[in-house]
């Protein structure tokens, strides 16, 4: 950048620039302010739930229990992150619980009762998934169908054929001593693996910030500051490394969450650095504009639909590998409204247009923690959905209080 | 101007070649006709001015022409060839760009997403700075004041996003551009900017067709100017015509608003200073 040329977009007066460190608290602090929450809620709600369940019973925040913790987040989690992609365009799948559910009776049917080989009958699970959802996008975008209406007749057949296919026995045990329950039981990272994956985030972070930072000075564009690129990755790495050493403590990193993370950034490049996520938010911002630019929005919502019910379906796999069976209570209760609450917890808006596939994760873990702390406390189910049923009723206040104020401050 | 792309330059539009006849197109919504046997000749290096009341069917016809709307009968010829436009993507695809009276742009999405959206830079891994320089480039030509690229459209004021909007149907390189009342929201230097990016556009070798009720600039950039009336055609004039001419082809009497007032005002004016 030459001395006495301006950045190409820093020509116009009127705009604060984030040039140092405070500059970036500042507009941290005002985007908060807008109604751009982005992670707060998500890190406020974790520390008040740590000091409240750790305060009632010690053990929450024991290594091991957090590893349980991570095992089960794989599982809802990986619906969850389907759930973030229907949310993004404005739609919703309320049958993503009897989807997963379906999926791990399918799973139990064909391996054990019909000998079918393991990577075969997952293949049909997750198949399911993916006709399920297809057939949700005919009803959308050729019949008009909501997808509200849809998915909820979606729920009722799809626990109907869950049903129908376990038969009178109703549930099938899978056996333990298989590399399909040890995946979702005690494989556990390596140390050394663990440490390593830590490191990936804010190395990552590191590289690309550097190469955009690059680019962007070559083409005379103003770039991101060095400090706050070096001390966003230290502090990711920082925080990482203590949460990989605190679970070794215990057992350890589960490689199935290893997993759901893996798929949660394969998820987060494709929505945030591929036209097909650029067409997503447009879709989910304003659909008549997408269409008017070109995009096709049918095969948006199809890409969408059909993601969503293969994540759920992917999720019942999981699950099944987790409770080494399929039974018909897989994919009941609240697993449907977990999903949906750990998307919106974790900062996708239900009216589409907004979120992020990290809003899986996080919201996951807020979710995840409030009902293993419950269990911790041996409150009965009943009390556990009433208080679940808060929590997302308190989700989804924030997101529409937020959304007030994106809308007066101008950040849609 | 620099908006060109190597592959629009390869094939410019012969000055005078007709790009766009539509014949007898007609546009029904429900018992409503919005137009009725239209025909409309665009030629390349030309600007056709499109206008007419409130009402009139001037954005339907737009509209019927990206695509957005598919006509109950009639033919449209693109250079030459009868072509449908099933939808936007068709007419985008053909170098028939709009910017639309009511914009068209994802709020949530900030201003580089917009500019190339349907049409980003590598949609594997989006070239980000790729774009924001074009994106700049392309505003400076406008004149826009726009302050950051980078914040959502919804930050935007009504011109701003009027400016964004052109800008867009500028990044294709069409082959004809549309646009839907450009200039309603914009200031002086902004409107100025525009008919002269008009112009420029027109000696490129592009039709233009504009949508406008100021009539000073229709006549200031129009070559030809195209009345519509209650979804008809009433009438072809040249920038010369007078303004009664205008007015009543627009309005469909001698005897109107227009007139009444301006003899009212008259007679007023008289009266004061008998
Ligand atoms: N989507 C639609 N559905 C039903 N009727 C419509 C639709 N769009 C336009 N119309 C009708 O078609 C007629 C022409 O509308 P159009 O928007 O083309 O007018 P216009 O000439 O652009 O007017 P203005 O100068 O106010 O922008 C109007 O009577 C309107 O009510
Ligand atoms: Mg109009």
């Amino acid at each position: 950048m030459s001395q006495n040329q301006p950045a190409l977009d820093r020509s116009d007066e009127r705009v604060r620039h984030e040039e140092t460190l405070s500059d970036s608290l500042r507009a941290f602090f005002d985007r908060i302010r807008s109604g751009d929450l982005g992670v707060l809620p998500v890190i406020v709600g974790l520390i008040v739930i740590s000091v409240v369940f750790s305060s009632l019973n010690p053990v929450f925040l024991a290594p091991n229990n957090l590893v349980n913790m991570l095992f089960d987040c794989a599982t809802v989690g990986m619906i969850s992150l389907g759930i973030v992609c229907v949310l993004l365009l404005g739609e919703i799948d309320l049958s993503v619980g009897s989807m997963s559910g379906f999926a791990s009776a399918i799973v139990g049917v064909l391996w054990v009762n019909m000998g079918w080989p393991v990577p075969a009958a997952i293949a049909a699970a997750i198949l399911a998934g993916v006709v399920v959802g297809a057939l949700y996008a005919l009803l959308y975008n050729r019949l008009g169908m909501p997808s509200f209406i849809a998915s909820l007749s979606g729920l009722l057949a799809m626990l109907g054929m869950q049903l129908y296919i376990l038969g009178p026995t109703g549930s099938i045990n899978l056996p333990y001593a298989s590399p399909f329950v040890k995946f979702g039981q005690v494989m556990i990272m390596p140390d050394w693996f663990a440490y390593l994956a830590a490191l990936l985030p804010g190395a990552g972070i590191l590289l690309n910030g550097l190469s955009a930072r690059r680019r962007r000075l070559a083409a005379n564009l103003s770039a991101q500051p060095m400090t706050n690129l070096v001390l966003k990755a230290g502090a990711l790495t920082a925080g990482l490394l203590f949460a990989v050493w605190y679970l070794n403590l215990g057992r350890g990193v589960p490689w199935m969450f290893g997993l759901f993370v893996l798929l949660v950034v394969v998820m987060n490049y494709a929505l945030t650095r591929t036209k097909w996520g650029r067409s997503m938010f447009a879709v989910g911002g304003n659909r008549e504009a997408a269409r008017r630019s070109g995009i096709n929005v049918r095969r948006i919502y199809l890409s969408a639909f059909v993601l969503c019910s293969t994540l759920a379906a992917l999720g019942g796999v999981l699950s099944a590998s987790r409770l080494a069976s399929s039974s018909q209570q897989a994919g009941t209760g609240d697993v449907n409204l977990n999903a949906i609450a750990a998307a919106v917890i974790g900062g996708t808006s239900l009216f589409g247009g907004r979120g992020s596939a990290w809003a899986a994760l996080l919201g996951i873990i807020v979710i995840q923690a409030i009902s293993n702390g419950l269990t911790l406390l041996n409150l009965s189910s009943s009390l556990r959905y009433m208080i679940t049923g808060g929590v997302l009723a308190i989700a989804v206040i924030v997101d529409s209080l937020a959304r007030r104020s994106r809308m007066s401050h101008g950040r849609a | 101007m620099n908006v060109t792309s190597p592959a629009a330059e390869a094939a410019p539009p012969a000055t005078g070649e007709t790009i766009l006849r539509l014949r007898g197109i007609s546009k029904k919504f429900g018992a409503v006709s919005a137009l009725t046997d239209i025909a409309l000749d665009v030629h390349a290096g030309e600007v056709v001015a499109l206008v007419g009341d409130n009402g009139a069917g001037k954005s339907t016809l737009v509209k019927v022409l990206a695509g957005v709307h598919q006509p109950t009968s009639g033919t449209i010829e693109f250079c030459g060839q009868e072509v449908t436009l099933p939808d936007p993507g068709a007419a985008l695809h053909l170098g028939i760009a709009t910017v639309f009276q009511d914009l068209a742009l994802c709020e949530n999405l900030d201003v580089v997403a917009n500019l190339f959206l349907g049409h980003e830079m590598a949609p594997w891994r989006l070239d980000e700075v790729g774009m924001e320089v074009r994106a700049w480039t392309l505003l400076r030509e406008l004149a826009a004041r726009i302050p950051s690229v980078r914040e959502p459209i919804a930050s935007l004021s009504g011109g701003q996003r009027q400016t964004v909007a052109i800008a867009r149907s500028l990044l294709l390189n069409p082959k004809i551009i549309m646009l839907d009342e450009p200039t309603a929201a914009l200031g002086v230097a902004q409107t100025a900017e525009v008919l002269n990016l008009i112009e420029r556009v027109r000696d490129r070798g592009l039709g233009v067709i504009i949508i406008s009720h100021n009539m000073e600039d229709v006549r200031a950039v129009a070559d030809r100017i195209v009345v519509l009336r209650l979804g008809r055609n009433s009438g072809v004039f040249t920038p010369e015509a007078s303004n009664n001419e205008l007015v009543a082809a627009i309005t469909g009497a001698t005897e109107n608003a227009v007139s009444r007032r301006s003899a009212r005002k008259a007679a007023e004016h008289g009266e004061i200073s008998a």
